[in-house]
C-alpha cells in the first residue's frame, strides 16, 4: 500500500482576454492571411509587434506588413510532444525571421526529422484554414516552396479584439498521509481525525500540521457519527453543478469527540426546523456504493435528542 | 541600511515527493531544523515569506494551506510571492531593513512532479502569441542553447563539462537528484533529447522545499559565529520575447551585477537549469577562473521549482558559516531563458 491515495484532477479554464489596438491588429492580420509587424523607435520591424515601444515607452502606432516567408535563426526538436502543442507526433519549434522583420518570432516548423531543418533554412506560413485571429491561425511553418504559401484570402471584416485561449491542466493529485488515513477509513465507514499533542485539539478532516501551533498531529482518532450543529444556511439560490433543489440546509456539523466542525448536507427535517445545537447523526450510503469520500455520508439527519447547551458548542463559532 | 545576515538554511529536494501538493508535511520538519539552527521558537520570527503557485499545486490558495506549518495563533506577520524562495527572502530582506522587524524565516516549496512541469511553465508566457502555442521550457532554452552554438558562443563540449563538473560535485551533495559524472567524451556520446540539448544539460524534474532564516545585527551575530552577511541584493528582468532579446546575452544579470561588488567571491552558487545558462552567467558576472562555481553540484543536478533559487543562496551561506570561505554570491533565475536575474553577496566578515 502505498502511503498516500492520489486521483488525476484536470484543471480547467477558457481564458477570455481583450487585445487592445496592437495585439488585436497582429492577430486581425492572422484571420485575414497577412503577417503585420511593429516599427519601434530605432527603426526595427518586429513580429509580433509590440505594445509598446522597448526604448520611448510610446504605443506602437507603426504597422508594417511582412512577408510569410523567411529565415530559421534557431531551432530544437521536441521528441516528446505535450498536450496542446501544435503537433502531437514530434517536430521542431524554430525563430524564425520572416523578410521585411528585424527579429524572428516563435512557432512551430512542420518537418518529419531533425534532419530535415536546419539554421538558414527558408520557411513558409501554412494557413489553417478556419482562422478565427488567433496565433494558431498559422498551423506551422513548413520548408519554403517555389509556390510560396496558399490560402490568403481574407476571412473577416471586423477587427479582431478578443481571444480565447483554453488551459487545461492535468495532475495527480495526492492526498497527505493524514488525508489518506480519513479516506481510507471513510471506505470503511469510519470518521478519522488526528490529535495535536501540544493543544490537543482533534482535527476532522486531519490535517499534517495543527494550524494554531505548527505542531506535527500524532495521534490518528476515530471520532463518533453523531454530533452538534453549530451553524448553518438555508441554500435557495440555485447555482452551477447544484447537486440538491433548493431549499435545502447546510450546516456545519461538530462531531462528538472532534474540534473542527465538517460541512455536510442536513435533511429529515423541514428547512426551517433546523437549528443551532440540534443533535444530528450520519446517514451512510449504502455500503457498495462507498468509496474514498466524504459523500459516503450521504446527509446528517436529527438524532431525536435534546439540543446541546450551547456552552458545549460555543468555542467552535 | 541594516546588517542582514543568512542565519539558517534547510533542504529537502526528491525526484517524487509521495504526499500532498500542499507540501504541509514536507515543510514541518523544515522549519523545525530552523528554530534547531537557531535556537528560535516560531514566536522568535518577526517575519514570514513564502514562495509558491497553485499551478503546480493544482488547487487553489495551496500556500494558505502551507502556513498550517507555521501555527499561526497567536497571528503572525506572513506575506507570499509567487516566485522562487530567493524573491520571498527579498521581500523579507526589505522588512528587515524597513526596521520593522528584525527577524525573518522565508520558505518555499512545489511538488513539480504532479503535473507536467516543461507544460505548466508554458503559463508563465506572453498570453496572446506564446501560450497557445505550449512552447515547454525545454524547447525554450534549446532555441537559446542553438542560438550561441551558431553564433561560436559556446559549444557541446563546453556545456558538457559544465555538466559533468555539476554531476561530478553533486555525487558529494546528499540532496541532488541526479548524480555522477563521468567525461565530456561520455556525456557527447549519449543520445540528443531536445536537440541540441541532451537530458544531462537540462535539470530534472525536481520535488522539494527550503527554508532560510534571516536576521540583522546582534540577533544574527547570537546565532552564528560567522553569520553569512548580505553585502549586496540585486535583480533585474529582460523582456520576455524570444525575438526582442539577444539570447545568447543576460543584460538582466549584467545589470544585477553591476548591481552587488563580486570582487573577492571564492564560491558562486549560480541558478542554471540549462548547461549552456551557466556558460551565459559566468560571462555576464565576469567570475575570475579561479572563482569556484556551484560546489553543490547546482540546479543542473537538482532544481525544485519554487526553492531551487534559493538553495543557491542557502548552499553558499553555509559555506561561510563553517569559515571554509568568506565571500560568495548566490544567484536566482525565473522565467523563459533566463529572464529574471537575482544576486546575493554573502560575507563572512566578523
Amino acid at each position: 500500500m502505498t502511503r498516500t491515495l492520489s486521483a488525476p484532477v484536470t484543471v480547467a479554464f477558457d481564458y477570455t482576454r481583450s487585445t487592445g489596438p496592437v495585439i488585436g491588429r497582429f492577430l486581425t492580420g492572422l484571420r485575414d492571411g497577412q503577417i503585420v509587424g511593429g516599427r519601434t523607435s530605432e527603426g526595427k520591424v518586429v513580429v509580433p509587434p509590440p505594445e509598446f515601444d522597448p526604448v520611448t515607452h510610446e504605443a506602437i502606432t507603426d504597422f508594417v506588413d511582412v512577408a510569410p516567408v523567411g529565415t530559421v535563426t534557431s531551432w530544437t526538436w521536441v521528441p516528446e510532444p505535450v498536450k496542446d502543442q501544435p503537433f502531437d507526433r514530434p517536430f521542431a519549434f524554430a525563430l524564425i525571421q520572416l523578410d521585411g522583420a528585424d527579429v524572428p518570432m516563435l512557432h512551430a516548423l512542420d518537418v518529419a526529422s531533425p534532419d530535415e531543418v536546419s539554421t538558414g533554412m527558408r520557411v513558409q506560413v501554412r494557413w489553417r484554414a478556419e482562422r478565427v485571429g488567433a496565433i494558431t491561425d498559422i498551423e506551422a511553418f513548413e520548408p519554403a516552396t517555389d509556390a510560396g504559401p496558399t490560402g490568403v484570402e481574407a476571412l473577416g471584416t471586423n477587427p479582431v479584439t478578443g481571444v480565447v485561449v483554453p488551459v487545461s491542466l492535468d495532475y495527480l493529485y495526492a492526498a497527505s498521509p493524514e488525508e489518506s488515513a480519513f479516506y481510507r477509513g471513510l471506505n470503511e465507514g469510519r470518521i478519522l481525525g488526528q490529535r495535536c499533542p501540544t493543544c490537543q485539539k482533534v482535527y476532522v478532516p486531519p490535517r499534517s500540521a495543527c494550524p494554531a501551533d505548527g505542531t506535527p498531529t500524532a495521534e490518528e482518532v476515530e471520532v463518533s457519527q453523531t454530533g452538534t450543529i453549530t451553524t448553518f444556511c438555508v441554500v435557495n439560490v440555485p447555482f452551477l453543478g447544484q447537486k440538491i433543489t433548493p431549499p435545502y440546509v447546510s450546516a456545519y456539523v461538530l462531531l462528538d469527540g472532534a474540534d473542527i466542525a465538517v460541512l455536510h448536507l442536513i435533511l429529515g427535517v423541514p428547512a426551517a426546523e433546523v437549528r443551532m445545537g440540534m443533535r444530528v447523526k450520519a446517514v451512510w450510503k449504502p455500503r457498495e456504493e462507498w468509496t474514498y469520500s466524504l459523500e459516503n455520508i450521504d446527509h446528517f439527519e436529527p438524532t431525536g435528542d435534546p439540543d446541546a447547551e450551547y456552552d458545549t458548542y460555543k468555542q467552535h463559532l | 541600511m541594516r546588517d542582514v545576515a543568512v542565519v539558517g538554511f534547510a533542504q529537502r529536494q526528491m525526484p517524487e515527493f509521495d504526499g500532498s501538493p500542499t507540501c504541509v508535511e514536507l515543510l514541518v520538519p523544515l522549519l523545525a531544523e530552523c528554530y534547531e539552527q537557531t535556537g528560535w521558537t516560531r514566536r522568535d520570527v518577526g517575519f514570514w515569506c513564502s514562495g509558491s503557485s497553485d499551478y503546480l499545486a493544482g488547487r487553489s490558495f495551496s500556500f494558505v494551506q502551507a502556513v498550517d506549518a507555521i501555527g499561526v495563533i497567536p497571528p503572525v506577520n506572513e506575506s507570499h510571492v509567487e516566485m522562487d524562495l530567493a524573491w520571498a527572502m527579498y521581500e523579507a530582506w526589505i522588512k528587515i531593513q524597513t526596521g520593522e522587524v528584525d527577524t525573518a524565516l522565508v520558505y518555499a516549496f512545489g511538488k513539480s512532479s504532479a503535473g507536467v512541469l516543461r507544460r505548466s511553465l508554458s503559463l508563465q508566457l506572453e498570453p496572446y502569441t506564446m501560450t497557445p502555442l505550449w512552447p515547454d521550457t525545454v524547447s525554450l532554452a534549446a532555441l537559446q542553447a542553438r542560438v550561441g552554438i551558431d553564433a561560436g558562443v559556446w559549444d557541446k563540449a563546453a556545456m558538457a563539462e559544465v555538466a559533468n563538473r555539476s554531476l561530478t560535485d553533486a555525487e558529494k551533495n546528499e540532496y541532488s537528484i541526479r548524480k555522477g559524472g563521468s567525461s565530456v567524451e561520455e556525456l557527447l556520446a549519449r543520445p540528443m533529447y531536445a536537440d541540441p540539448l541532451r537530458k544531462h544539460d537540462c535539470s530534472p524534474v525536481t520535488d522539494g522545499a527550503a527554508a532560510i532564516v534571516l536576521a540583522a545585527g546582534d540577533k544574527a551575530r547570537e546565532v552564528r559565529e560567522k553569520p553569512a552577511w548580505i553585502s549586496g541584493l540585486s535583480h533585474f528582468v529582460d523582456p520576455m520575447s524570444m525575438g526582442t532579446r539577444d539570447l545568447t546575452r543576460s543584460p538582466s544579470a549584467a545589470r544585477a551585477a553591476a548591481g552587488v561588488d563580486l570582487s573577492g567571491v571564492e564560491v558562486a552558487e549560480l541558478h542554471a537549469p540549462f548547461s549552456h545558462q551557466e556558460l551565459i552567467l559566468r560571462r555576464e558576472l565576469g567570475l575570475a577562473d579561479d572563482v569556484r562555481i556551484n560546489p553543490s553540484g547546482g540546479a543542473l543536478t537538482s532544481n525544485p521549482m519554487f526553492s531551487g533559487g534559493g538553495i543557491r543562496i542557502g548552499e553558499a551561506a553555509a559555506r561561510i558559516w563553517s569559515g571554509e570561505i568568506s565571500k560568495a554570491v548566490g544567484h536566482a533565475t525565473s522565467g523563459p531563458a533566463l529572464q529574471q536575474n537575482l544576486l546575493c553577496t554573502l560575507e563572512g566578515r566578523s
